[in-house]
């Protein structure tokens, strides 16, 4: 019966765990291969060259650079993300004014649920084109529009959002905020609607304030969902690749201006390996993507552990 | 005569396909990081070399024996030329030669590419373009290449008695060179420079200038009417290169264009054409007369404004007009005019930058070469180019290639008369095609120049910085531009 039972399960897991090992498994070690040749990209002829390719990446400026804005990207994206999200989150199912009745939402909150959902359905793509079209340089642009039009900005001279040094990663950041709050706001929603109403209610009667209950009540309890949302939000923040091709000054291609001060890891490799057709090193990047996510991933789960609160 | 990485991808009239292609494929892209690494990795494959299989008997008009009855494989861009005009020549081939087409048009030539080059089953004719194109250099890199020789030298179709290659406009082959081979056909004829508006002109009563000081009067009456004078497409820093490069070349003649395509270590820093050049362009930035928020602006958007009459001058390519059809008003006469001569320039007001894009190669290992060369060979016949010319709006390299019966639109007329009127006096950079990472340096420090965050003399030590780290490569000693 035992040896039955191991069989079946083994033959449900047989299909998915062969196209994982194909599919996801065999390129990442396809992909470490590479990284140690000077394999140009479109043919089988390559030479072994060993290490040479990481050593250059240490000295690559590009690269570094683009590895700061990951780290940039990942600690402000979760952060406003995860922040603006529970706000919501908290308004719209425990943020209302109390009545005899308990605990409640915010006048409208129902509507608001599905309007703050709506960027989610929206594919990166057109996020990308939407942003644009916010950000245009000239007084076409949204921003621009309106600021000339209140005199803020100067007609002759607007303002190059996408096109200043020290602003492109931040209208990259707002375009990814923008992007993410609804999804997260409906995911905490539903982990707050599972914790029981009679919580709060006691809270209420021993004269808990709003903050009091949500940091008290609310954030402990949801810890879980954070902590996932955490890690997706993570993923996001070291990928950017569509946001900043698409959207940012052309370093050639892919993205990544002005004078790289948008590149991200993800677009530096991808000019490397197509456009450049130093793909071995470019594949070295990968590689190096690949650990820097899976460190990241398990020192975030870490840090973020706390103990279960059962209800 | 040299070609630029975007220019190949423009010279097709890239505009639309641009905007598109950048903003949807790069959505298809949408994939968590992790992902990237697969893309990295390939299949195996062999390297077996190219098929002969379909070889039939050669002959006077069939110098390549192409086989009747066999198939063949064409991949083409399909951008702002779209693909109609291969789609007639099939017909055509299938008609002359008996010799069917599998067609495929697309924007994704590295998407579908890449996997077949590495796993060695490559189409049989390809055109190469777009933004996302497979670099020539990096093609020619990996052996992927038909040497092209066998087909320029075979009899042309028109006149039997003379070669292919000699019935070309002169120097346009040169751009497919690598390392003295011509591996790909640039099959479309492009000129480069300024372009205005006949009818703004007119209304302005402004004459269309011939020397830089003149060219900035204009700019300064534009900005007077309330618009701008010299629109660029900032967001794609190879449009401003276009003016600089070619005020450079034109200064110090064709021995400065030599001096970058052959990383002369007095390329830019101690080049006084080069710092010449760089200074007009920055006059232009700081009398602030350029259009309004060019510097971020995406070609289809700028080149759009500039239709609205918002510039009174824009840098571009002769796809200009292809690109722009929809948002040209009719009235508009668009009008080509070559860069305006700095004081003391070498080269005379008439010279311009030209050549060919558009790159169509023959993979190496083809499977039914001798029916891909045959293509080839048809496609520099006056009746595949006049089609081409027809369904395009757009010459070819062939000489006097487009039938009388054709009538050009104003743009394109007006780059044929700029062609007559320069003659001999044409040149072009070759170190976009030949080093992809120079280019994109230098690019990005004009992006910079335009928006003031450096001056003329921090960008000639950036170029130069670009020209020496290039010349460091080994493999730059093969290439030399003669």
């Amino acid at each position: 019966m035992r040896t039955g039972q191991h069989r079946f399960v083994a033959g449900f897991l047989l299909v998915p765990v062969a196209l994982y090992l194909i599919f996801v498994i065999w390129p990442y070690i396809q992909t470490f291969g590479y990284s140690l040749t000077d394999w140009k990209g479109q043919s089988q002829t390559f030479k072994f060259v060993g290490l040479d390719n990481y050593k250059a990446l240490i000295h690559d400026d590009v690269f570094m650079e683009a590895i700061w804005h990951n780290i940039l990207f990942l600690i402000f994206i979760p952060v406003i993300t995860i922040l603006l999200a529970l706000f919501f989150a908290f308004m719209v199912n425990a943020g209302g004014r109390s009545k005899a009745g308990g605990v409640q939402g915010v006048a409208g909150s129902k509507f608001y649920k599905i309007v703050y959902f709506f960027p989610q359905v929206l594919s990166l793509a057109i996020v990308a084109v939407l942003f644009n079209a916010v950000y245009r340089s000239d007084g076409g642009g949204l921003l621009n529009g309106v600021l000339i039009k209140i005199h803020l900005v100067d007609p002759n001279n607007p303002v190059e959002w996408l096109n200043e040094p020290n602003m492109v990663l931040w209208a990259l950041l707002a375009a990814v905020v923008w992007h993410g709050v609804g999804f997260y706001l409906v995911l905490f929603s539903a982990a707050m609607q599972s914790i029981p109403r009679d919580v709060y209610e006691a809270a209420l009667i021993d004269g808990a304030s709003r903050n009091q209950s949500f940091f008290r009540i609310t954030l402990p309890l949801l810890w879980d969902t954070v902590q996932t949302a955490w890690v997706y939000l993570g993923i996001v923040a070291m990928d950017m690749f569509v946001l900043v091709s698409s959207m940012t000054q052309n370093m050639g291609a892919y993205g990544g201006g002005p004078d790289h001060h948008s590149d991200v890891m993800s677009t530096v490799m991808m000019r490397n390996f197509e456009y450049f057709g130093k793909s071995g090193y470019a594949c070295a990047m990968g590689v190096v993507m690949l650990l820097l996510t899976l460190v990241l991933s398990v020192v975030m789960l870490r840090a973020t552990r706390r103990d279960r609160v059962e209800f | 005569m040299g070609s630029t990485s975007a220019e190949n991808r423009d010279a097709q009239g890239v505009g639309r396909r641009d905007l598109i292609k950048r903003s949807a494929a790069l959505g298809l892209v949408t994939v968590p990081t992790m992902s990237f690494l697969a893309a990295c990795a390939s299949g195996g494959g062999d390297d077996s070399s190219g098929g002969d299989a379909d070889k039939g008997t050669a002959s006077k008009t069939n110098p390549f024996g192409a086989k009747k009855g066999s198939k063949l494989d064409v991949v083409v861009f399909k951008g702002g030329y779209g693909d109609d005009y291969a789609k007639a020549w099939e017909a055509s081939f299938k008609k002359s030669n008996g010799i069917t087409s599998t067609h495929t048009g697309t924007q994704e030539i590295t998407g579908k590419l890449q996997p077949r080059f590495n796993a060695g089953n490559p189409p049989d004719i390809v055109d190469d373009s777009g933004a996302q194109q497979i670099k020539i250099d990096v093609l020619y890199k990996n052996g992927q290449l038909l040497d092209l020789a066998a087909v320029l030298d075979a009899p042309s179709v028109d006149d039997p008695s003379k070669k292919v290659r000699d019935t070309l406009i002169a120097g346009t082959l040169d751009p497919g060179v690598q390392e003295g081979k011509v591996v790909a056909l640039n099959y479309i004829y492009t000129v480069w420079g300024l372009w205005y508006s006949g009818k703004l002109f007119k209304e302005k009563g402004w004459t269309a200038p011939k020397t830089w000081d003149d060219f900035l009067a204009v700019c300064q009456q534009a900005k007077k009417a309330g618009i701008g004078g010299l629109a660029h497409q900032g967001k794609y820093p190879y449009y401003i290169n276009v003016a600089i490069m070619d005020l450079i070349a034109k200064k110090g003649g064709i021995d400065a264009v030599k001096a970058i395509d052959n990383l002369d270590s007095k390329a830019f820093v101690g080049s006084d054409a080069a710092q010449a050049g760089v200074e007009a362009i920055y006059e232009v930035v700081e009398k602030g007369l350029l259009m309004s928020g060019t510097n971020g602006l995406t070609h289809i958007e700028s080149q759009t404004r500039w239709n609205q009459y918002q510039a009174a001058f824009i840098t571009c390519g002769s796809w200009l007009e292809n690109e722009q059809l929809k948002q040209t008003p009719a009235d508009f006469e668009m009008t080509f005019l070559p860069m305006p001569l700095l004081d003391g320039s070498k080269m005379p007001f008439e010279a311009i930058r030209a050549g060919s894009g558009e790159p169509f190669i023959i993979p190496a290992k083809a499977g039914n070469l001798p029916g891909a060369k045959e293509f080839m060979r048809r496609m520099l016949s006056k009746e595949w180019s006049t089609s081409f010319a027809k369904e395009a709006n757009s010459l070819t390299i062939l000489k006097d290639g487009v039938d009388a019966s054709v009538k050009l639109r104003p743009g394109t007329q007006s780059t044929v008369e700029a062609s007559k009127a320069a003659g001999d006096n044409t040149f072009r950079y070759l170190y976009p095609d030949w080093y992809s990472e120079m280019d994109t340096s230098i690019q990005n420090a004009s992006n910079e120049l335009m928006a003031k965050r450096i001056q003329p003399k921090e960008w000639l030590k950036r170029c130069q910085a670009a020209v020496d780290k290039q010349a460091k490569d080994p493999a730059s000693k093969k290439n030399r531009h003669e």
